[in-house]
């Protein structure tokens, strides 16, 4: 009797609480819709469309027929793909200078007792608030060989500059002198907040151990900075893989950027894409040409998290 | 919930496309009944905009429920964002169509012929020509242009160099041009741009005797020795240090080099008018001459035509429209405000704006002017032209192996057409 009537209510408690799961879940699940449905039409859909498109060809205005492989091997043959492929390489590589200058601005305005913080943070965060296109314009000025500022400054002191963006010799320093500067202010307060979330104690008990604040740095900032620096590395190399904006406004718009020079060595994966997509309406092979460099970048990602294993210390 | 979820994903739908599709959605009635039509026009110089809302507002008063919604697309995006449009069924009810895309609207389908019996010999004939495929007339030219030598007064005196004579020749052009450079002033006699080939290097190419495709749209001319000659025109110009090196013209554009007295001459278009009477350096410093002649005389002839998109729900209103755009009082209308109208008779109006200027030398032009090259797919094979030229602007690679290069990829490409 007793243990039935102890089972029963049991059994039915059970009943009882996966009900109420079931419909916690479908709350959860109902609370999640609409950012579910705007990520599955604005996000999923449009990549499995492109996936489909990548293997047809199309009309200037719609339409397309099924090729089969027939942009992939053209993709794989094509020099500019190559060219295209190895700027933004480049510029990737080159950009990761930008995480070790925002981890030391970051540390140097970390410092205790430094006066007006939030208005250098400003200060650095100004340029990520600002439109890529205005920053890019802007630059566009600065780095002309006659007029712009850069060349001024430098005629100063004797230097003859040259066309920053128009000399196939120097233009890719040149933009990724403006990737960084307009990415080390987020990166900066990634950074910031990383600092401070490390606890006091440890460079209490360091410096009652003798340790100072460069030796402090090395031996407790960074390494408790490193899951931090790992997310920066994994968003820009995104970021940089991406490129686009920049370089479109920086080496001329539309069409005339062809016309740039410097034009092998700036145009980008994606900038190749949109030529093919907008311009010369090959808009099969302009899938193509993002779905490998989607390919790439997944690749890139799962790598630099095979890698984190390596230098990433979790508390 | 999940009812409500798709309605507000639905709302969201619309909210985006609100902006897009605009006009398209009123008054889906019948046509002919007296609803309220808007019709959206779509056009890309800012400076002719204000001409084009006039012509719109005197249309109005004749189609009391007609009304037109201009709207401005920067050139450097108008054909990208009109493609977009186009394929995704929102393009505009008239828009402006010009020479280089004008075959891939009319061979897709996606602007409407015109139907009705037009006068077309109102219109210079190249014009009509270039408006024309497989026998069908698909827009009214609204305006024309030819190419011209813009020159600095100031600085022609300065160099002690006499101005251009109606008649002169390649040989005169190169004596002036050494001239007229002056290193130390940071002068250079002229900007050989790259990037307009209508104003530059089609013209040169035509009158050494070359040509930029054959006529039946399929074969390239660029191996031509004599189009080579033509490009040579300008790189020589370069090598010269006549002419700024293409690194600075990246930098800064040629017209704003002229602009501010650093070029002595800048071949233009007609269309400069608007621009060099206002700008406050060259307004009382520029004046025009004809193009030199090579072996032969020519300039690119070429004109803006209005056209109908297919997919117009308004077809009787926006065929009204188009030919008013392109009669007699319209043409009048922007005589006097803007580029020379295409209607013959009516660009007295337009020479006499400005009589400070020799602008009959444009009209004058079209005795011996040469159509604006194009075929199906023009954009593809001009991105080609660039990508093989800048190297010979740079000197990287020989102007003829640069051409060969091109005449070979341009062929590839039209042979995909």
């Amino acid at each position: 009797m007793t243990t039935t009537a102890g089972t029963r209510p049991t059994r039915a408690a059970h009943a009882a609480s996966k009900r109420r799961f079931r419909a916690e879940a479908l709350w959860g699940y109902a609370f999640i819709a609409p950012t579910g449905l705007g990520l599955a039409i604005f996000y999923l859909w449009p990549v499995v469309q492109t996936t489909y498109f990548s293997f047809t060809e199309w009309g200037a205005f719609g339409g397309h027929t099924w090729t089969g492989l027939d942009n992939y091997t053209r993709l794989i043959g094509d020099p500019e793909v190559g060219r295209a492929l190895v700027n933004t390489l480049t510029y990737t590589v080159l950009g990761l200078v930008g995480i070790p200058l925002a981890i030391v601005f970051a540390a140097l305005l970390n410092r205790p007792g430094l006066r007006g913080v939030s208005a250098y943070r400003t200060a650095f965060f100004l340029p990520v608030v600002t439109m890529p296109v205005a920053v890019a314009m802007l630059w566009r000025w600065l780095y002309n060989g006659d007029y712009g500022l850069v060349n001024q400054v430098l005629s100063v002191v004797g230097i003859d500059g040259p066309n920053w963006i128009a000399d196939p010799a120097t233009a890719m320093y040149a933009l990724v002198v403006v990737g960084i500067w307009s990415s080390i202010g987020y990166n900066l307060i990634i950074f910031l907040a990383g600092m401070q979330a490390i606890p006091k104690e440890l460079y209490e008990a360091a410096s009652m151990d003798g340790a100072g604040s460069v030796r402090q740095f090395f031996r407790i900032t960074l390494p408790m900075l490193s899951p931090t620096a790992f997310f920066i590395s994994i968003v820009s190399v995104i970021g940089s893989l991406q490129l686009f904006d920049l370089v479109f406004v920086m080496t001329g718009s539309g069409q005339s950027a062809r016309a740039n020079p410097a034009y092998a060595r700036l145009q980008t994966v994606v900038q190749l894409f949109y030529e093919r997509a907008f311009v010369t309406n090959d808009r099969g092979y302009a899938a193509a040409i993002v779905i490998a460099l989607l390919v790439l970048i997944a690749a890139l990602t799962v790598l630099q998290f095979r890698l984190q294993r390596r230098w990433v210390h979790y508390v | 919930m999940w009812k409500s979820a798709r309605s507000g994903a639905a709302l969201l739908c619309a909210v985006l496309l609100a902006s897009a599709c605009g006009g398209g959605e009123q008054a889906g009635t019948g046509a002919g009944t007296q609803d309220k039509v808007t019709l959206s026009y779509g056009v890309w110089d800012a400076t002719q905009q204000a001409v084009m809302q006039e012509l719109g507002a005197e249309f109005t008063k004749t189609h009391p429920n007609v009304a037109i919604d201009v709207q401005l697309t920067p050139w450097a995006d108008y054909w990208t964002k009109m493609k977009a449009a186009v394929t995704g069924g929102a393009a505009p009810d008239v828009f402006w169509m010009n020479g280089p895309n004008f075959q891939l609207y009319a061979s897709n389908g996606v602007i409407k012929p015109i139907e009705e019996q037009v006068d077309t010999s109102v219109y210079p004939k190249g014009l009509v020509d270039l408006y024309t495929y497989e026998g069908k007339l698909y827009g009214l030219p609204k305006d024309m242009d030819t190419v011209g030598v813009w020159y600095n007064k100031t600085l022609f005196e300065a160099a002690k160099v006499t101005p251009p004579a109606d008649d002169w020749t390649w040989a005169d052009f190169k004596e002036a041009a050494a001239k007229l450079t002056d290193a130390k002033k940071g002068v250079y006699a002229i900007g050989a741009e790259l990037t307009s080939f209508q104003e530059y290097q089609y013209n040169t190419i035509y009158q050494a005797g070359g040509h930029v495709i054959s006529p039946d749209g399929k074969k390239s001319g660029y191996d031509d020795p004599k189009t080579i000659e033509g490009l040579k025109f300008w790189t020589d110009l370069i090598a010269a240090k006549q002419s700024p090196d293409l690194k600075t013209m990246t930098d800064t554009a040629p017209l704003q080099l002229f602009e501010a007295g650093k070029l002595a001459m800048y071949w233009g278009g007609s269309w400069n008018v608007a621009e060099f009477t206002k700008n406050d350096y060259t307004k009382d410093k520029v004046d025009v001459a004809p193009l030199p002649k090579g072996e032969k005389q020519a300039t690119i002839i070429h004109g803006v035509a209005n056209v109908v998109s297919a997919k117009t729900e308004h077809p009787a209103e926006a065929w009204e429209f188009v030919k008013f755009l392109g009669s007699k009082p319209a043409a009048g209308i922007l005589g006097k405000k803007g580029p020379i109208p295409a209607y013959n008779g009516t660009q007295s109006d337009w020479v006499a704006a400005h009589p400070e200027l020799k602008l009959q030398v444009f009209l004058d032009a079209v005795a011996y002017a040469v159509p604006y090259p194009v075929s199906k797919n023009t954009a593809a094979w001009q991105e080609a032209e660039l990508t093989h030229l800048t190297k010979a602007w740079t000197g990287e690679v020989p102007v003829d192996k640069a051409a060969a290069d091109l005449a070979a990829g341009m062929n590839d490409l039209l042979a995909k057409e």
